[in-house]
């Protein structure tokens, strides 16, 4: 579903080059549940915005569903985007002047949907939150935990085939925490691909499997101790 | 997509309100003053007669010498000597000499008071050439200009009141004491500039209502109501006057073709060089063709200030439109992270800058809506600069609506194109990550 194969990107400046990501491979496979860790700084967030086409890269290949991306065009990519990927932000990212219903809208106004179907795909995905009653609310009426609830169902309402989600509880107290996590696993039960940068070690173990980032490169996680140490208290917890 | 766009561009309106009011106000102001000025330069510049502008031409010689001519031109009036002669000549599909006369017009009900109305003498052939409507009857003929007959033709307005607007033709009218029998009755007709006679009436004026043959004004001596220019005493009495260098006579040709205006010229320079040969002119032939838009350009019919005002209000919206390309930057630039958001969702840039575009148009179009106001009570105000004729042609009509609104949202997507083109290159990662 999404492979980069040596992939780098590289922040230029007069002065100085620095190494974002540095002989990047990564492969997740579809149906995958995957949670990418790292410390702040290591690249996570990076790798995120380029295996969601929203950056470009310096080197190397990426093949998302089969497609190699690296020499799309702005238009491809955004259709892309648009039809493949979901995205769930640590910030919710929702359009404040937009209400809950036309905040869902938002995809699928860029996909040339009819009205119709439109209708019936943000009605279902607000059903699925569970948040279909709010549908005439605007983002500032809502919980933090709200808000999250209606960017899964923007980003559900187009059907992607690969979720990617930055941070998705980072906002949230532990319940609402637990909440917007139980649907995540809802999700990728039925079916979704779901990639979860987190710092949060209990949020990650959740995960099929997690893949670790330092200083822009996946390491292995059997050579990396304070990893083995960290998932050890977790586990006793 | 468009629908969907403007319906953001509105609801973008309320974002932000000063903003808003103040991208608002500077197109609404711009645009108003523009269009006010250009409303009265329209007025004064428009073509009266396009269909055949370039095909009716003003005569002029020089019968002065060249120490009398204003920098060269030959003045824009003939005498009486020379108009003749081009009549006689008759080398024009049409032509006719003409000039204002002020003859009154006394009612048959001796109660009611003599009546003024503007009124020329002139050939028949005229009101063919000026294409003049006719609501009744028609033109006198060329036997009765030969025969200086007593008919006359008269305007709408006067044959409202003197006959209740039934069809008089065949009747009679007593101007000055004289009979005239009416052989039509002209319907509206009040081509502004008045392309016909710029000279004597500055190019604006009240409909003319009443003409007679040129030949009969001549033989009862009716004087020239306009401009009668001399260089020299013509002499005491009528006789004296009319075979002097005195010029008071506007002469009109229609030259369907540049093959016959060329011809034309050359018969009016042989004539020139004629008169110069008998001692008349003691200059080489000095003669011009005008059709009617340079002989209103000729005559500075649109007054110099209107140009000067139209242009300082164009200024004034350049101005304007650089204010509005700095607020719409400050709007647009605050939505950076709602470009993200969008960029992220799929938009691509050319669906931004389309939607952006569109978002600018809206405010252009609420521009103007106020600048349509602001025209509106400007019209109403020109008479405080310009002359009350001018000022009663400065009119908001239809078209004037369109264009202001038109030019208040291209203006503004005009202005939009940087600011748009910013919104555009957003970086969506940037944004989300600064997010």
């Amino acid at each position: 579903m999404l492979k980069m194969t040596h992939l780098s990107k590289v922040y230029r400046t007069e002065v100085v080059e620095t190494y974002a990501l540095r002989d990047f491979n990564i492969d997740v496979k579809e149906g995958e549940f995957v949670a990418v860790t790292g410390p702040s700084g290591s690249g996570k967030t990076t790798f995120l915005t380029i295996a969601g086409l929203l950056e470009t890269f310096t080197g190397g290949h990426y093949h998302l569903d089969g497609i190699e991306v690296s020499q799309l065009n702005d238009n491809a990519r955004s259709k892309i985007r648009n039809e493949k990927i979901g995205f769930i932000f640590q910030a919710f990212n929702l359009i404040p002047d937009l209400n809950v219903y036309d905040n869902v809208e938002v995809p699928l106004r860029y996909r040339g949907m009819k009205a119709a179907e439109r209708k019936q795909r943000i009605m279902d995905a607000l059903e699925r939150v569970g948040l279909a009653s709010r549908a005439k609310h605007y983002p500032a009426e809502l919980s933090g935990g709200q808000q999250q609830r209606v960017a899964i169902a923007r980003a559900l309402a187009g059907s992607p085939r690969l979720l990617l989600a930055d941070e998705p509880t980072g906002n949230l107290d532990t319940q609402m925490a637990r909440g917007v996590m139980e649907l995540l696993e809802e999700i990728h039960r039925e079916g979704a691909t779901i990639v979860m940068v987190t710092h949060d070690p209990e949020l990650a173990a959740r995960a099929q499997r997690n893949v670790h980032i330092i200083d822009g490169q996946v390491v292995d996680l059997s050579e990396e101790p304070r990893f083995h140490a960290h998932n050890a208290r977790v586990a006793d917890a | 997509m468009f629908a969907y766009y403007f319906q953001l561009g509105l609801r973008s309106l309320r974002r932000n309100p000063i903003l808003t009011a103040l991208m608002v106000m500077a197109i609404g102001f711009g645009v108003g003053a523009s269009m006010i000025t250009y409303s009265v330069f329209r007025a004064t510049s428009n073509n009266p007669i396009p269909q055949k502008s370039g095909q009716l031409y003003a005569v002029q010689i020089a019968n002065w010498k060249t120490d009398d001519l204003d920098k060269g031109e030959p003045p824009s009036a003939l005498t009486y000597t020379d108009a003749m002669a081009f009549m006689q000549a008759h080398k024009a599909k049409r032509q006719t000499a003409l000039y204002p006369i002020a003859p009154s017009v006394i009612p048959a009900d001796a109660s009611r008071l003599p009546i003024e109305e503007n009124s020329y003498a002139w050939y028949g052939d005229a009101f063919a050439m000026f294409d003049i409507p006719f609501l009744y009857g028609g033109a006198w003929t060329q036997a009765q200009d030969d025969a200086h007959a007593a008919v006359v033709v008269i305007g709408r307005k006067l044959n409202d009141k003197l006959f209740n607007g039934a069809n008089s033709v065949g009747k009679t009218i007593d101007l000055d004491g004289h009979d005239y029998r009416i052989t039509g009755v002209i319907d509206e007709w009040n081509p502004q500039p008045l392309f016909f006679d710029p000279v004597n009436t500055g190019g604006f004026g009240d409909p003319i209502g009443l003409f007679i043959p040129f030949t009969r004004a001549v033989d009862l001596q009716m004087s020239t109501a306009g401009n009668n220019n001399c260089n020299d005493t013509p002499g005491p009495g009528w006789s004296n006057w009319i075979h002097s260098e005195c010029i008071w006579i506007e002469y009109w040709a229609e030259l369907p073709t540049t093959a016959d205006a060329d011809a034309y010229k050359r018969w009016l320079t042989g004539y020139a060089a004629e008169q110069q040969r008998a001692g008349r002119f003691k200059w080489a032939p000095n003669v011009r063709l005008r059709n009617v838009t340079d002989w209103l350009d000729f005559n500075k019919v649109v007054p110099p200030e209107s140009k000067i005002s139209l242009l300082v209000s164009l200024g004034f919206l350049l101005i304007c439109l650089v204010n509005t390309i700095g607020l719409l930057l400050a709007k647009f630039m605050r939505r950076a992270p709602e470009i993200g958001v969008r960029r992220a969702l799929g938009a691509s840039r050319r669906e931004i800058y389309v939607q952006f575009l569109v978002e600018a148009g809206t405010v252009g179009l609420t521009g103007g809506v106020l600048g349509l106001l602001l025209t509106g009570v400007g019209v109403l105000g020109v008479g405080w600069v310009f002359d009350e004729q001018i000022a009663r042609l400065a009119t908001l009509d239809a078209s004037l609506v369109l264009l202001t609104l038109i030019a208040a949202v291209l203006a503004t997507l005009l202005a939009a194109f940087y600011p748009t083109w910013r919104a555009a290159q957003v970086q969506p990662a940037w944004q989300l990550k600064s997010n």
